[in-house]
C-alpha cells in the first residue's frame, strides 16, 4: 500500500535512537513523549478525522491503566493478557459513550463537555471505589521479565512503546485511504450532505470513537506497566485529556504524524521550561498554553499545516518567477 | 400503468403553528423529468427534505418503487437510490473537488480505486474534469453547482431531487448545464426539479406541479401550467406568463 514508506522510515529512525543514546533520562523523556503520542493518536482518529472533539479521552487513558493494573493485582492475570484487555475496555468504552452521545445527536462544544463530564465522573469514581484502590491507587508488583511485561532495560520499554505507536500511525494511514476514512471526513466536514450521499454518520462517528478509544487505552495500558502505579490523578486526571487534543492539533489535526510531531514538540518545551526555572509546578501547562496560542495563531492546522503553507508559498513564488523568465524571454 | 417511481400521498407538515406543506400529493414518473415550481416559502424545499428523509412528515405518505419509505433516515434513501443536490451548497469545503465527489462514489464501490475512478467519470459527465484537483472552496458559484450535481451522481441515483441547481447562474451557464440534466435523463435517471427558472422548465419538465402555501394547486404539462390563470395569479404574475406564451408560441 501507497504511503505506508515514510511510516516505515520514521520508524526505522526512531528504532535506531537507544543504540545511540544510552541516558536513562533522555530515554525516560522520549518513551512519555512517544506515550503521548500514541494517545494523542486515538484522539485524532476521532477529533483529526471526524471532527469530533473529546474534551474527555482520559476516560479510555484510564481506563486502560486500571484495567490492566486491576487485572494483574486482584485477579492474578498475565499482565500480556490485561494489557489486551484494556484496550478491549477502551475499544468497548468508545463504544458506549459513542452509542450515549450520538444517538441523543451531541456536536461541537455539547459532545466536548459531555465526553469530559464522561471523564470526570470516572475519575471520581475511581479515586472512592474499592477495586481501582481508592485514594491510595493501585500498585503492580515488581516482576522482572517478559512474561510480566516488566522489563529492566529503558530501551525495550522504548521499542514496545514505538511498536504501538508505529501500529496506531499504520492504522491512521489505512484509514485515511479507505472507506470508512473518505466518510469520516465527510462528516467532519459537513454531516448533511455526507448523509444525503448515504453515510450513515451516526455508526461512522461510534466506529471512529471505537478505535479512538481503543488507541487512547493502550497509550494508559503502557504507563500501567511502565511506572507500575495508577491512582485517579493520573489515570483519568484532565492532564491526559488536555495532552492527548494539544499533540495532534499542534502537530498536525487530521494527520497521521501530527501527533507524533506534536508530542515531541510539547514534551520537549516542557523539558525545556523545567531545565530554564526549575521545577515550578503549573509553569508547562502556562507553557502548553501560549505554544497551543502561537500554533493556532499562525498555522490553524498545526505544524504539519505551516509546513505545507510555506511549501505552497516557495512552490507558487517559484511558478512566478519561471513564468516570468519565460515572459522575458518571449519579450 | 405502473405506479410512478415516486409517490407523494397528502404529505402535512407544521413547523410549529406554520403549515410548510399541506396535504400535498405529487409524482415522478420513471425516467421523465418533474418539475416542482412556485413562490419563496411555498413549502417546496421542506417537501424535498421529506422526501430525502431529513424530516419526517407529521401527516401522509411517500412511496418508492413501490415501497413506503416515510421516516426513513437519508443515508438508507441515498442507499436506495434517492439523492438530492442542496439549494445552499454544501461542499466538503476543505477538500478537493474530486475528493467531495469520492464520498458519494464510496456508497457502491467499497475500494479506493474503483471510487477514485468512477468519482473521475462523474466529474467528467459534468464538465469538472479540469478542477478535480482544486480546493471545493475555491469555485465559483457555477462550479459549486455542478460539484453539488456530481456528488449527488456519484450515489448512482434512480431518482434525483435537484434543488435550484440552476439558481444564481447566469444566462449562458444556465445554457451549458440545461443539455447535462437532460442527457441525465435521457440516462434514465428520474429528475424531480425545484425551478426558479421558467425557461428552463419550460423546456426540461414533461410534467410540472405548482405549490403555493403549502398546496398543490395546479399540476399538468408546461405550456398548460403557465397559462393557467390561478398559476398565474399565485406564482408567475402577467407578464411573465405573456413572455413565456410568446416564447413558446402559445
Amino acid at each position: 500500500m501507497k504511503g505506508l514508506a515514510p511510516i516505515a522510515a520514521v520508524v526505522a529512525v526512531l528504532a535506531a535512537v537507544p543504540l545511540v543514546v544510552h541516558s536513562n533520562a533522555t530515554l525516560n523523556f522520549l518513551v512519555v513523549a512517544l506515550m503521548i503520542a500514541l494517545a494523542g493518536q486515538g484522539w485524532n482518529i476521532l477529533g483529526g478525522y471526524a471532527g469530533q472533539y473529546s474534551f474527555g479521552h482520559a476516560a479510555f487513558f484510564g481506563t486502560g491503566a486500571y484495567a490492566t493494573a486491576i487485572l494483574q493485582v486482584r485477579y492474578g492475570v498475565n499482565a500480556w493478557i490485561g494489557f489486551g484487555a484494556g484496550i478491549a475496555a477502551g475499544a468497548a468504552l468508545g463504544g458506549i459513550i459513542g452509542a450515549l452521545t450520538f444517538r441523543s445527536g451531541l456536536r461541537g462544544s455539547y459532545f466536548a463537555l459531555v465526553t469530559l463530564a464522561f471523564a470526570e465522573v470516572l475519575r471520581i469514581i475511581a479515586s472512592v471505589a474499592p477495586i481501582t484502590g481508592a485514594g491510595v491507587g493501585t500498585l503492580i508488583n515488581l516482576d522482572l521479565g517478559a512474561r510480566a511485561f516488566q522489563f529492566q532495560s529503558r530501551a525495550v520499554f522504548y521499542w514496545v512503546i514505538l511498536a504501538l505507536l508505529g501500529a496506531s500511525l499504520v492504522i491512521a494511514r489505512v484509514i485515511e485511504r479507505s472507506r470508512f476514512g473518505a466518510w469520516l471526513i465527510a462528516v467532519r466536514e459537513n454531516e448533511d450532505a455526507a448523509k444525503a450521499l448515504g453515510v450513515d454518520a451516526r455508526s461512522v462517528k461510534t466506529a471512529a470513537m471505537v478505535v479512538s478509544g481503543a488507541t487512547t487505552a493502550a497509550a494508559g495500558c503502557f504507563y500501567a506497566q511502565y511506572f507500575l502505579f495508577v491512582d485517579s490523578g493520573i489515570a483519568y486526571g484532565t492532564w491526559i485529556s488536555i495532552e492527548a487534543l494539544l499533540t495532534p492539533i499542534i502537530g498536525g489535526v487530521g494527520t497521521v504524524f501530527g501527533p507524533l510531531l506534536g508530542a515531541l514538540v510539547v514534551k520537549s518545551l516542557g523539558e525545556g521550561a523545567k531545565l530554564v526555572t526549575g521545577d515550578v509546578p503549573g509553569l508547562d501547562l502556562i507553557l502548553y498554553g501560549a505554544v497551543l496560542v502561537l500554533v493556532i495563531w499562525f498555522t490553524p492546522h498545526g505544524l504539519i499545516g505551516g509546513f505545507a503553507q510555506v511549501r505552497g508559498r516557495f512552490a507558487r513564488r517559484d511558478a512566478r518567477a519561471a513564468s516570468s523568465i519565460q515572459e522575458a524571454g518571449h519579450g | 400503468m405502473a405506479e410512478p417511481l415516486l409517490v407523494v400521498d397528502r404529505v402535512t407538515h407544521r413547523f410549529g403553528g406554520l403549515l410548510a406543506v399541506n396535504a400535498a400529493s405529487l409524482t415522478a414518473h420513471e425516467g421523465r423529468i418533474t418539475a416542482l415550481i412556485g413562490p419563496n416559502g411555498a413549502g417546496k424545499t421542506t417537501l424535498f427534505s421529506i422526501i430525502s428523509g431529513f424530516l419526517t412528515p407529521d401527516e401522509g405518505d411517500i412511496r418508492y418503487a413501490g415501497e413506503v419509505i416515510t421516516g426513513e433516515p437519508p443515508h438508507r434513501l441515498a442507499r436506495r437510490g434517492i439523492a438530492r443536490t442542496f439549494q445552499i451548497v454544501q461542499p466538503f469545503a476543505g477538500l478537493t473537488v474530486r475528493e467531495n465527489i469520492l464520498v458519494g462514489a464510496h456508497l457502491h464501490h467499497g475500494r479506493r480505486a474503483a471510487a477514485l475512478a468512477a468519482a473521475e467519470e462523474v466529474g467528467r459527465n459534468v464538465g469538472l474534469s479540469d478542477l478535480l484537483d482544486r480546493p471545493a472552496s475555491t469555485l465559483t458559484v457555477a462550479g459549486r453547482k455542478r460539484l453539488e450535481l456530481a456528488r449527488a451522481l456519484a450515489i448512482e441515483p434512480k431518482l434525483l431531487l435537484l434543488d435550484e441547481v440552476l439558481a444564481g447562474l447566469n444566462p449562458s451557464e444556465i445554457r451549458d448545464i440545461v443539455p447535462v440534466i437532460r442527457g441525465l435523463c435521457a440516462r434514465g435517471i428520474t429528475i424531480m426539479m425545484i425551478e426558479h427558472v421558467m425557461q428552463a422548465v419550460m423546456s426540461l419538465a414533461e410534467h410540472v406541479f405548482v405549490l403555493a402555501e403549502g398546496r398543490v394547486i395546479a399540476e399538468g404539462a408546461p405550456v398548460q401550467v403557465a397559462a393557467d390563470p390561478v398559476v398565474i395569479e399565485a406564482y408567475l404574475g402577467h407578464g411573465a406568463a405573456a413572455k413565456l406564451r410568446a416564447s413558446h408560441g402559445y
